[in-house]
Parts: C-alpha cells; sequence; structure tokens
C-alpha cells in the first residue's frame, strides 16, 4: 500500500506540475525516479515534522500540492500544532501520508503505534481522514486526491494486505461503499475502516456459517463522514458494529455515534464497539498479534457479535 | 501619505522618532483604543522594521493583494499585529477606521493576523515559531515556479526558543535560499521578561551564521540604517539572510519602553490611552 501510494505520487507528479514531494527520514532511494527527474519538487528534508509540515503550508500558499510522508505517530503527534494552524486553519490541500497507522509497528513498541490518529486527525476543522483497505483502492484515493481542495491524512496499512476492493464499486472522497449486502431485512451490520474491513468481510462469512445475515459498509472516508449511509444503514440494523484498528475514544466508532446521537437520538440502533481500550499497548509481537489481544481478528469478530445478539435476545 | 524622515522634530517618549514613526505608533494606538487591550510593547517595537519593509523594500500593491509577483511578509510573530494592521490601513490595504474595531466580535482584526480576513496578511500566525518554515516552503515554491519575489520573515526574539525555528533554519540554510530574510526584533524582551534571563539567545548572531545563514545586526529603529541593510539583499545569493534588528520593547513610550508589564495590557486604566497618545503627538 505504501509502495502503490508513492508511486503515484510520481505518477500524479508526471501529469500535474502542481505535485510536490516532502519526505523527513525514509528509506535510501525512496522515490528515486521522481528525485532523478523532478528535483525541484522532491525533497528528503531530514527529521524534522514541525518544518516539513509548515514548508508544505508554504508550497500550498503558492498553488503546489505536497504529499508529506513519514511514519503515521511522527507525522500527526510531533507536528500536531502546524498540521493544526499551518494546514487546517488555512484550509490547504496538503496530503500527510502516514505509514504504519495502526498496530503496524507492534515489534517497536508504543511510541510507533498510531493508535489515536483518527481520533486527533478528525478532531481538526477542515481535515479530511482516509484510511483504505488495499492496495488497490490506494491507487483510486490517489487519483482523487489531486483536486481535493482540503487537507488530507491517509493512514498506510501494512502492506501487502489483502485486496478487497472492486473497481467497479468506484472511489469517492465522503462516499462509504457496501461490501457485502444483506439479505434479510433487518442484518447485523459491520461498520468499518482501513484494513479492519478485510476482517469484518472474513467475520461476516463465519457468520453467515451460523446463521447471522450481516452486512459489510467500508467507510474508507472518516471524515468527512457519509451520513446517509451511517442513517441507511443503522436504521435497519439488527446491531450495529464498528470495527476500528485504533483507540475508541475519538475514533470512527466515536464518528458513527457522534452522528446517530445527533439525527436518531431517540431510536439509536442497538450498538457494538470494537475498538482498541485506553490504553498504550503493552505488548510487541505483530500486528495480527494485536489484533488477537484486542479482539479484531475475525473470528473474535463473528464471537462478539454472536454474545451481542445473545444478550439482545435474552432482553427481548 | 508616507511622510519623509526628518520632517518633525523629536518630542517627549518619542525622542529620536521622527513624525512618520510616531504618526505609525499612533495608528497601533488606535487600535489599542478601540480593542481595550493588545500587545503593546510587541507592537511598538516593530514600526520601523514594518515602515521601512512597505515603504522601501517589499514590492506590492494594495489593490490587488494576492499579486503573483508581489513579495511575501509573513509577521511571525503574530501577537505583534497592530503594528502590521497600522502599516496595512496605512497603505490602503484595509481603510484606516478599521482599526478601531481591534479585536471586536465581528472585526476583521484579531489579536493575532488572519490570512483570508484581512487583505496583505499572508499567513496566520500566532503560534510562535511557525512563519519561517511557511516561508521558506514559499521560498522554494517561488524558486521552482522561478519568480524572482522574495520572502520576508519577522520574528519575536522570545518566539526563537521554539525548537522549530531551528528546524527551520536548517532547512533554509541546507536550501540556500537566498530569496528568504529572516528578521528578529530582538527588544530583549519576553512575556515571563529579559531574554538573558528566561533563554539566553547570544551569541545570536553566530547562531544564525552556524546555520547557513548570512547575519547582520542592525538597530532596528534606525530608517536610514534599516533602509541601507534591506537595499543590499541578498547579501549572498546562495544564502538565506538573517537580520538582527535591535530594538526597544515599547519603543516611543517613554513609561513603556523597556518594561515587561507592558508586553501585552488587556485593559487600560482611566487616562493611561491620552498619556501614550501624548508620547506620540
Amino acid at each position: 500500500m505504501r509502495n502503490t501510494c508513492l508511486n503515484m505520487v510520481y505518477e500524479l507528479a508526471k501529469e500535474d506540475e502542481r505535485i510536490v514531494f516532502i519526505g523527513s527520514d525514509l528509506s535510501p532511494g525512496l522515490l528515486a525516479g521522481m528525485k532523478r527527474d523532478m528535483p525541484a519538487r522532491y525533497f528528503m528534508e531530514g527529521i524534522t515534522e514541525q518544518n516539513v509540515v509548515g514548508m508544505a503550508a508554504g508550497f500550498a500558499m503558492e498553488g503546489f500540492i505536497p504529499y508529506v510522508n513519514t511514519i503515521a505517530t511522527f507525522i500527526t503527534r510531533r507536528c500536531y500544532e502546524q498540521v493544526a494552524v499551518d494546514l487546517c486553519l488555512h484550509d490547504l490541500p496538503v496530503r500527510l501520508v502516514g505509514n504504519g497507522g495502526g498496530v503496524v509497528y507492534a515489534p517497536l513498541g508504543p511510541t510507533h503505534l498510531a493508535i489515536e490518529d483518527i481520533a486527533i486527525m478528525r478532531a481538526l476543522p477542515n481535515m479530511t481522514v482516509v484510511a483504505v483497505c488495499d492496495a488497490e483502492e490506494m491507487k483510486r484515493l490517489m487519483r482523487a486526491s489531486l483536486d481535493w481542495p482540503h487537507p488530507i491524512y491517509i493512514r498506510l496499512a501494512k502492506g501487502g494486505d489483502p485486496v478487497v476492493s472492486r473497481p467497479e464499486n468506484g472511489f469517492a472522497i465522503g462516499k462509504a461503499i457496501a461490501m457485502r449486502t444483506a439479505r434479510s431485512r433487518r442484518p447485523v451490520v459491520l461498520m468499518s475502516t482501513g484494513v479492519m474491513t478485510t476482517n469484518a468481510m472474513k467475520a461476516a462469512e463465519l457468520l453467515e456459517k451460523q446463521g447471522i445475515d450481516a452486512s459489510v459498509v467500508h467507510f474508507h472516508t472518516v471524515k468527512p463522514l457519509d451520513e446517509t449511509a451511517v442513517r441507511e444503514h443503522a436504521d435497519n440494523a439488527r446491531l450495529l458494529v464498528t470495527v476500528e484498528e485504533g483507540i475508541a475514544i475519538g475514533g470512527f466508532g466515536s464518528a458513527v455515534t457522534d452522528h446517530l446521537v445527533r439525527t436518531r437520538g431517540q431510536s439509536l440502533p442497538a450498538m457494538l464497539r470494537l475498538a482498541l481500550p485506553d490504553e498504550f499497548p503493552k505488548k510487541y509481537g505483530s500486528q495480527s498479534d494485536h489484533f488477537e489481544i484486542y479482539g479484531l481478528m475475525p473470528q473474535q469478530i463473528a464471537a462478539s457479535v454472536c454474545k451481542a445478539i445473545g444478550k439482545l435476545e435474552l432482553v427481548a | 501619505m508616507a511622510i519623509t524622515d526628518g520632517l518633525a522634530p523629536a518630542r517627549e517618549g518619542g525622542a529620536g522618532l521622527d513624525e512618520r514613526s510616531r504618526y505609525l505608533r499612533r495608528l497601533v494606538v488606535r487600535g489599542l483604543d478601540g480593542g481595550g487591550r493588545g500587545h503593546v510593547g510587541s507592537s511598538l517595537s516593530l514600526i520601523e522594521i514594518m515602515r521601512v519593509l512597505y515603504d522601501d523594500i517589499l514590492a506590492y500593491r494594495p489593490a490587488e493583494p494576492r499579486w503573483p509577483d508581489r513579495d511575501r511578509m509573513i509577521l511571525s510573530k503574530g501577537h505583534g499585529c497592530l503594528a502590521l494592521y497600522a502599516i496595512l490601513a496605512d497603505k490602503g490595504f484595509i481603510p484606516l477606521e478599521t482599526l478601531d474595531t481591534f479585536c471586536r466580535r465581528d472585526s476583521i482584526l484579531g489579536g493575532h493576523p488572519e490570512a483570508g480576513k484581512v487583505a496583505g496578511v499572508e499567513a496566520s500566525t500566532g503560534a510562535l515559531g511557525h512563519g519561517l518554515s511557511v516561508g521558506l516552503g514559499m521560498a522554494l515554491a517561488l524558486r521552482a515556479a522561478k519568480r524572482k519575489a522574495r520572502v520576508f520573515v519577522v520574528m519575536g526574539d522570545g518566539e526563537i526558543n521554539e525548537g522549530s525555528v531551528w528546524e527551520a533554519a536548517m532547512c533554509a540554510g541546507k536550501h540556500g535560499l537566498g530569496n528568504l530574510t529572516a528578521m528578529i526584533d530582538y527588544n530583549k524582551i519576553q512575556s515571563a521578561g529579559f531574554t538573558r534571563d528566561i533563554q539566553d539567545l547570544e551569541p545570536l548572531l553566530d547562531k544564525w551564521r552556524a546555520f547557513g545563514f548570512v547575519a547582520a545586526e542592525v538597530d532596528g529603529h534606525d530608517v536610514g540604517a534599516l533602509r541601507a541593510l534591506l537595499r543590499k539583499l541578498p547579501v549572498d545569493a546562495g544564502k538565506p539572510t538573517a537580520i538582527v534588528c535591535h530594538t526597544v520593547k515599547g519603543k516611543g513610550v517613554a513609561f513603556a519602553e523597556n518594561d515587561p508589564n507592558w508586553h501585552h495590557k488587556n485593559k487600560f486604566v482611566d487616562g493611561e490611552i491620552d498619556r501614550i497618545y501624548a508620547c506620540l503627538n
């Protein structure tokens, strides 16, 4: 996904002279072709996140479209004020590409785990927050990003992620995609973002085997949230489940909940939020280890759904 | 109308300042009076820097604030905005009467300047340590677009405590941005007290030189010296320039000069505005 994203920066830069790439201290040889062919629009500026975000703002004020890339924690936490003031207050078309969103960097420990990136980026006025589910969808996002007039935070996944998106579904920033349609009138609805959509799809298959009909709605864009899709799917949900690779506080599930409380406050659907708890991860290992620790593997999502439905039936 | 140097005699408090410098300071006081508050000392130390930039150095068109070939001036120490508002009003970017609305609910003039609201304000500032990075981004963009416009970033001395300033300085030095000039309003006082006591900046010129700048110092209230220095830019076309402007916080208002208590006022006692004006008439 990361390679696809950065290669797309180069491809877009060939077509559009407004594109600039700014990295901090990334892999040797990264985007070597762009560096060679368009040195005036390729920058590797060292470990200076505050500076590169301000610098990107300056470029954008002059009509350029900068894509800024470094590790997700550093491009969000380290330079939050620059992101807020230089990018969001000015509402500039700068794209922040964060490597290793969520728990991708599990072996490196909590300093490198972007567990609250979606929450803190989402809190900023004018910011757009996107977490696609695979490399093919990344290509579609990158094309769509070109003329989006606002700052965008693009959360990257681990790489080599299974491709579950389909070109026929198209792609528009802010428009959710129904990945799996339910047959029944009152299905379980799984709403997910990023690579959690893949796990949600697998969970839906497991649920089907147990006779539970589930739909899956993929929100590649967390902000602006596709509120119409949230309402349409929530209104018929037997159980609405949000699934995300990030902390619950302020995250994707919060966005969905906020909207439903605002618009359906007197008749909320039964809801289950699957997310990371309010703590820094304590273990190392792999991303999937952390999915397991936090109950985000497909079989765990399915089990949580079954448990929630069981409680609902007990109440009924 | 611009009034040239030396036309009027010096007065009490404004000793050594000519009529134009006192006039621009009176515009600052107009804003202070309108808002009933403001960064007094921080604005008054900036006046000659703003005056010389806008009278003699910058290329701009008040009727066309986004003119592509204009020189860009970012007031990174956004809290000194009354000095910027004064010169923008003087030059016709905004009506003079706007100064009376400073900090009021529906005013375009806030306690820190906002781009998009105020014609002539290039970037919204207020959070310190942002302007140099934004400015160097502009300078790189202008270079990439092969435009001859220059970028000036005016910072406070307290502001350059921020680490982000030195990230930006490294970057500007690396890129040899001859079209970028950093100016430091070195009035020696920050909010908590004297800079030498809070976070001593010396040796300040050496710091800028070490980061790849051509560095110079000047009396930041000496119009002639400022003008002569700024007309030499770029001193080295392959390097950014840093100009340390030695200034006096509260300059022109005798009882406010060099007094940390006049960094910012959120109210004025009866007669205080009149006493300030008396120094500047």
